[in-house]
């Protein structure tokens, strides 16, 4: 199936007749691209959490180019899998991956966090097709998927939905609440997937409040875990892969473990303290779109 | 659940001679009056009733079940029911996620849990997006002696300042089966501040239907008003029929909906020669005085009101009519400020 940047459907996963590698290629074009669209957003900004998008586009790419069913035409489209972002402040990363995938114009892009714009600084439900919950207030999106999962399952529906949520949010007891939920219910429509950029607002994630080891957290609370390098698209297709694969209406949850890099593809922005809300100057935007660039093309003719 | 497994209220021990302290009865112990006419877990039959009617109705809980008539409807429907166990901000995050997918869920706790405990995922998750959560709140103000862990004396304080969301006072089992079909046909969040168990009926001596949203005359009377809600427009219709006695001729006007608040019916009773009276069960702050208060002001009525309520503090524990006597919402406790307030 060939994705075209126009009214795309992906009622299917679009992998048919693609050697892995090609399709490796082509999510990590889609994260390229992604990467991309956060650059320019962060720079009508003068700021923003570009440092989390570029870290999460390997996920957003994997998902929105490879794994979710939807109609970018019609975002209500009743089928189509849930995709719910917990993290709002990731909104910058969903936004490029919406435009990526469709669903919002391109173009639109560069209203992001501008009074007026359907693309707010942090990402809410009312305001953006496409945006199935309005996250922010950490530690709620897991919850409203397990709602979800089961509202979906007892109507009948095949759709799956998959809850994005970082470390940080594991902190929150909520989210712990859900896994406990998730299980129970045996949600096996569920995937979460937590974005491991080991950062939060106050500093490390191991300093502010030590989550580890959080693989074996995950398997006692009875989810389908598996740990992967969350800026390897191989790895990433593999993972959603298997969580597909072990899909079902009754059966475990699933979660994939990702472990990202904050800046990832950008080396000013990776060997840069690491920071929650990343400072970068004015002239250093475009410094940034060629170090993605050349690391992308670079890789691309390896 | 059957109320039958619970402890007996300790009204009737008042009666004996040697007048032993009352005790504390159980969780959630009944505030009928003896022989008064009840009607046993009005909401969950209620919602068995609209769920035939509806198929997108669902219901769960946080563990209380059977302590908010959840029990009638899970085992009605037990396909249609989720346990989401003792854990709020996921039965409230699940609700929305629910109403997502197209269902209307009705997810019940005490007051207390769902107000403090749940907050920012009842705002967050169902209010902002405006989806039809249905919060089924037992405990509501003083109508437990368990103290500060379970009565839920600013549950409305708490919710009043909550967008899209429509809270309601019910007064009795009339009100409770007449509200539930029309809180699931109404677009957007609603709280319930639940009774349950052997629920008093009341409002069928008066020709009176629940309308959201309205406000209505339950009777008329030209000294004194009684603006109420909840519990309290049992009380005042007694307290009314109590004042009669003493030639106080009293109208009582019941607001079960708190928001969106029916001011226009309210303040055309208020602005009289007559004494106006809120009658609430809830703290003095934030609640339907406050709601009057402010509607009063707002429309330039000189009037002033006087508040029947919970004061402003933590309660005591301790047997329901003995805390209804201490802190004013008891008959007599009314009738004296009423009587009082006239000179």
């Amino acid at each position: 199936m060939v994705l075209t940047k126009e009214a795309q459907t992906q009622e299917t996963n679009p992998d048919a007749g693609e050697t892995s590698a090609q399709r490796v290629e082509r999510v990590s074009a889609a994260a390229y691209r992604i990467r991309h669209h956060a650059l320019n957003m962060g720079e009508v900004q003068g700021q923003g959490y570009v440092g989390q998008a570029l870290g999460a586009a390997d996920m957003l790419a994997t998902v929105y180019g490879d794994q979710l069913r939807f109609r970018a035409e019609d975002p209500h489209w009743e089928s189509r899998d849930r995709f719910l972002l917990s993290t709002g402040h990731y909104a910058i990363g969903h936004y490029a991956a919406l435009a990526e995938a469709g669903i919002i114009p391109v173009q639109e892009l560069e209203t992001y966090g501008s009074d007026d714009s359907r693309l707010p600084m942090s990402g809410m439900s009312t305001y953006t097709p496409g945006m199935e919950i309005s996250g922010g207030s950490l530690g709620h999106g897991l919850t409203i998927a397990v709602g979800m999962a089961l509202g979906l399952r007892y109507q009948g529906s095949k759709a799956r939905v998959f809850n994005f949520l970082s470390d940080g949010e594991l902190d929150e007891g909520s989210t712990w609440e859900a896994a406990m939920g998730a299980h129970h219910h045996q949600l096996g429509n569920l995937t979460a997937m937590v974005d491991i950029n080991a950062l939060q607002a106050d500093g490390k994630t191991d300093t502010v409040l030590r989550t580890e080891p959080v693989t074996e957290k995950w398997e006692s609370f009875g989810w389908y875990t598996q740990r992967v390098d969350g800026n390897d698209v191989g790895a990433l297709l593999a993972a959603f892969g298997k969580a597909t694969s072990q899909a079902a209406a009754v059966g475990r949850p699933s979660v994939i473990l990702c472990d990202t890099k904050v800046g990832r593809g950008v080396p000013l922005l990776e060997n840069r303290e690491k920071a929650h809300f990343m400072r970068i100057e004015e002239n250093e935007w475009q410094i940034c779109r060629e170090q993605l660039t050349a690391g992308y093309q670079g890789k691309a003719s390896a | 659940m059957s109320s039958t497994t619970e402890a007996p209220d300790t009204t009737a021990a008042a009666a004996t001679a040697a007048k032993p302290k009352l005790k504390t009865s159980a969780m959630i112990a009944s505030f009928a009056d003896p022989g008064q006419k009840t009607s046993n877990a009005p909401f969950g039959h209620a919602l068995v009733k609209a769920a035939q009617e509806n198929d997108k109705i669902v219901g769960l809980t946080a563990d209380l079940g059977k302590y908010t008539d959840m029990d009638i409807f899970a085992k009605a429907f037990p396909e249609r029911f989720f346990q989401m166990g003792m854990a709020e901000q996921l039965l409230f995050g699940a609700a929305a996620g629910l109403a997502e997918s197209g269902l209307i869920p009705f997810a019940s706790t005490y007051s207390v849990f769902a107000a403090r405990r749940a907050y920012d995922f009842l705002c967050l998750d169902a209010a902002e997006p405006n989806l039809n959560v249905n919060i089924v709140g037992g405990l509501p103000g003083l109508t437990t002696g368990y103290g500060p862990s379970h009565q839920a004396t600013e549950d409305m304080a708490i919710f009043r300042g909550m967008p899209n969301l429509t809270i309601v006072d019910p007064c009795d089992s009339v009100d409770i089966e007449q509200a539930v079909p029309q809180l699931a046909a109404s677009d957007g969040p609603t709280y319930l501040r639940l009774l349950r168990g052997n629920v008093p009926t009341v409002l069928d001596e008066y020709d009176y239907t629940f309308e959201l949203g309205k406000a209505k005359v339950l009777r008329g009377g030209n000294d004194v008003v009684f603006i109420s809600s909840g519990l309290m427009t049992m009380r005042a219709l007694q307290a009314a029929k109590a004042l009669a006695a003493h030639n106080v001729d009293v109208a009582v006007v019941h607001t079960p909906t708190i928001k969106p608040f029916d001011a226009e019916t309210v303040l055309k009773e208020i602005n009289t020669d007559r004494l106006s009276v809120t009658l609430e069960n809830h703290s003095v702050v934030g609640g339907l005085f406050e709601t009057v208060a402010s509607a009063v002001v707002t429309a330039g009525v000189g009037k002033r009101v006087v508040p029947i309520a919970l004061p402003d503090q933590f309660l005591d524990a301790g047997a329901l009519p003995t805390l209804h006597d201490r802190y004013g919402l008891a008959v007599d406790r009314i009738v004296a400020k009423v009587l009082a307030e006239l000179g």
